[in-house]
């Protein structure tokens, strides 16, 4: 093969990847209308009244309103799971007698590490706020589980045929419809309020301002791993009532940086295709003419195959 | 063929007693994948929503494509910087990557809760460009396409001259043999494309491996989590590449009962302490930036793994290839090449198991028997299938064809 036809083959492999670069992808903002949901934990008077609620709209496993009375299963941290897409854990009250009681669920992450992780877009953060999930696409690889900073996603285990990872949907087909997502609605005490992110955000540093002996000044969620739909303001540290201190860059920034700082318009890749090509051009050469050389003495004793 | 060295299927029986055991391996693990396919993963594995990786990625997986990496780095050495002098290693390498990145995906469906999508990141309305595991899984599947393009020109040069079809079909036996021939001068033409697109998907996949777990800042032991890791997986795969081919090289020259080829793993083994200096010290310099070096002397038990992945995986063959004496000896050359191995791989599940650490974590992750079954069931079909390959293939370079002549042991 001569020079030309070698690099015009090269050549055309390199324009190939290229143009595979249309995946490429760009940051992910935090929707500008996003809906979410405040989370007052002061008021939570541990009813269990939204779990009821999101196994009823959820088609979950529903059992009687009763068995969700029940106190006892507060005596072990719950996490949500497959069939349980909220649970809420009973927390020892700082510097006072009693409890306090936080709900736990997907707080729908403004640059959600899940959706960032998912090789098929099974997961994506919808304009409305709820990050969502498409059995369909999905293949089962559970890299979102691995992914999520709050060990959210659940996944069917038991199911050979068709296994689904599982969360808090934010009930998305009611908050698409204006409804409210069942577990606010049903809760009794108004410890959960929905609405748009940026006034719940407002709304809640007024309550803190309002009523600084109340409240600690961190609203969660405004600024962990890029910001939550799902906010949340206590009385006392948040690693008390079970969440994790996170810092304020969504891990999917980081890997996706890397991702991008290699994968730019494919430039790298193509730039060692084409050194490498050079590299083994050039050596065939060489040997070419070594090999050319080597003939040319030993012409005549040598038999042609 | 004109020189005096070339390569030739091994003539042996493949049937041994070895053999057997391997047959049973692969049964064992076939009724476990039947019991997956059947009952789910929940039934055959120790995996739940705090544990949702396993060994099936950490060593089917993540030490599966690692342990492969002898087939770009030698295609990389012998054909694209043209030392030839190791064009003996190439093939056996070429068929560890094939049948090791084959192994990858089979290990790979049995993961997968919906196996049925697996084609499902080919599709252009699915690409997720953000997702590393979306770079890895393509880089594979393409570079899978190459190895087996590769390994064409092994399937032609087996048969052409040979073509002897039974019967009726003999009227055809020109025109086939006239095919095999074309087919045979097209691949070689265009066979540098391959061998170059192998050795860049290569680079692109071992670093991309590395990044899958950066995402997972807040459930990652200090001493392993670190924006650099892609960078580490693509040196210590070029580490354990030539490692892997002195390792099997010499374990294929006593099971095939051959004289190891220490004039060419010698010499190939001499740029290891330079591979491996390269990693040790990006490591070092790693944990020194990031402030983490104190955490090596806390005497916690992810120190102590550290230390021995580190110290016995890759400091100590570090300086055992510097010997003269190691490099002439295939018995210490085959123990420094084994401690790489064991490093790498134990790197390997280091980073994806030993290192996470689930947020609400209420349990230890240990393989289930079922977990266990089908990886050594699949390491057992890689064993199996380089057999077959290497007896029925020309895969080893022979010294001349009169030593193979004559045997008269029939082969499979
Ligand atoms: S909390 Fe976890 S599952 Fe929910 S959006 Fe964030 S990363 Fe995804
Ligand atoms: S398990 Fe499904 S949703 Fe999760 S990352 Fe894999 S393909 Fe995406
Ligand atoms: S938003 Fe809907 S899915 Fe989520 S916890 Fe509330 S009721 Fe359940």
């Amino acid at each position: 093969m001569d020079r030309r036809d070698f690099l015009k083959t090269v050549g055309a492999v390199g324009v190939g990847i290229a143009a595979a670069d249309a995946s490429a992808s760009t940051a992910v903002h935090a929707p500008p209308d996003a809906f979410g949901v405040l989370v007052d934990t002061t008021a939570c008077i541990g009813c269990r009244k939204c779990e009821w609620a999101c196994n009823q709209v959820n088609e979950l496993p529903v059992q009687p309103l009763e068995e969700f009375e029940d106190k006892a299963v507060f005596a072990a941290m719950r996490r949500p799971d497959a069939g349980n897409f909220t649970v809420v854990n009973q927390w020892p009250r700082q510097e006072h007698e009693g409890n306090v009681w936080a709900k736990v669920q997907c707080l729908h992450c403004n640059d959600p590490a899940c959706a960032s992780a998912c090789l098929v877009s099974a997961l994506e953060k919808q304009p409305n706020g709820a990050v969502k999930y498409d059995p369909w696409r999905c293949m089962g690889c559970r890299y979102c589980m691995v992914a999520c900073p709050f060990q959210i996603p659940a996944y069917q285990y038991a199911d050979a045929l068709s296994p689904e990872v599982r969360k808090c949907t934010f009930c998305v087909e009611r908050i698409s419809a204006g409804e409210r997502p069942g577990c606010v609605e049903i809760c009794p005490v108004e410890c959960l309020i929905y609405g748009k992110r940026e006034e719940l955000l407002s709304l809640a540093h007024e309550r803190i301002g309002a009523y600084p002996d109340r409240y600690l000044d961190h609203v969660y969620g405004e600024h962990e791993v890029g910001g939550t739909s799902w906010l949340y303001i206590a009385g006392q540290p948040f690693p008390s009532l079970g969440f994790p201190e996170l810092g304020e860059q969504s891990p999917a920034r980081i890997t996706e940086n890397i991702q991008h700082g290699i994968f730019r318009r494919f430039i790298a890749p193509v730039a060692l295709y084409a050194t490498l090509a050079q590299v083994m051009w050039l050596g065939s050469r060489k040997d070419e003419v070594a090999a050319a050389a080597h003939k040319a003495e030993q012409h005549g004793e040598e038999h042609h195959e | 063929m004109s020189s005096h060295v070339h390569a030739a299927p091994i003539r042996m029986r493949f049937f041994t007693r070895g053999t057997w055991v391997l047959v049973a391996l692969m049964a064992v693990g076939f009724c476990f994948a039947a019991v997956r396919f059947t009952k789910g993963i929940g039934a055959v594995t120790n995996l739940d929503n705090q544990w949702p990786w396993g060994i099936w990625i950490a060593i089917d997986i993540a030490c599966g494509v690692a342990l492969a990496a002898g087939g770009f780095t030698t295609a990389a050495l012998a054909h694209v910087f043209h030392r030839e002098k190791f064009e003996p290693i190439v093939r056996p390498a070429l068929i560890t990557a094939m049948l090791g990145y084959t192994v990858v995906v089979i290990g790979l469906l049995a993961d997968l809760g919906r196996y049925y999508n697996v084609w499902h990141p080919m599709v252009p309305s699915m690409w997720s460009g953000h997702s590393v595991l979306f770079e890895v899984g393509i880089c594979v599947m393409f570079y899978l396409t190459v190895l087996y393009i590769e390994f064409l020109p092994m399937v032609t040069e087996r048969f052409r001259g040979r073509v002897a079809l039974p019967g009726a079909l003999r009227p055809l036996n020109g025109f086939v043999e006239g095919l095999l021939r074309l087919f045979d001068r097209t691949l070689g033409r265009i066979m540098s494309v391959f061998i170059i697109a192998g050795v860049v998907l290569s680079c692109m996949h071992q670093s991309s491996l590395g990044a899958l777990m950066v995402i997972a800042p807040y459930k990652m032991h200090p001493l392993w989590w670190t924006q650099v890791l892609p960078l580490l997986f693509l040196l210590s795969a070029f580490c354990v590449g030539p490692c892997m081919v002195i390792f099997e090289s010499i374990l294929a020259s006593r099971a095939f009962g051959r004289r190891p080829e220490m004039e060419v793993l010698g010499p190939l083994s001499k740029i290891l302490p330079v591979l491996l200096f390269f990693f040790i010290s990006t490591k070092a310099m790693d944990l020194a930036v990031r402030g983490q070096l104190y955490r090596l002397a806390d005497g916690s038990w992810q120190s102590v793994v550290f230390l021995v992945e580190m110290g016995f995986g890759f400091v100590l063959p570090f300086l055992m290839f510097f010997s003269a004496r190691v490099r002439r000896s295939p018995r210490l050359l085959f123990t420094a090449a084994t401690l790489v191995i064991f490093g790498v791989a134990m790197n390997r599940i280091d980073v994806f198991l030993v290192a996470f650490r689930p947020v609400y974590a209420t349990k230890h992750y240990f393989p289930h028997v079922g977990e266990l079954a089908i990886t050594t069931g699949l390491i057992a079909f890689l064993i199996f299938a380089y057999r077959f390959v290497v007896l029925n293939f020309p895969v080893m370079h022979v010294e001349d064809a009169a030593s193979q002549r004559g045997e008269g042991v029939p082969h499979a």
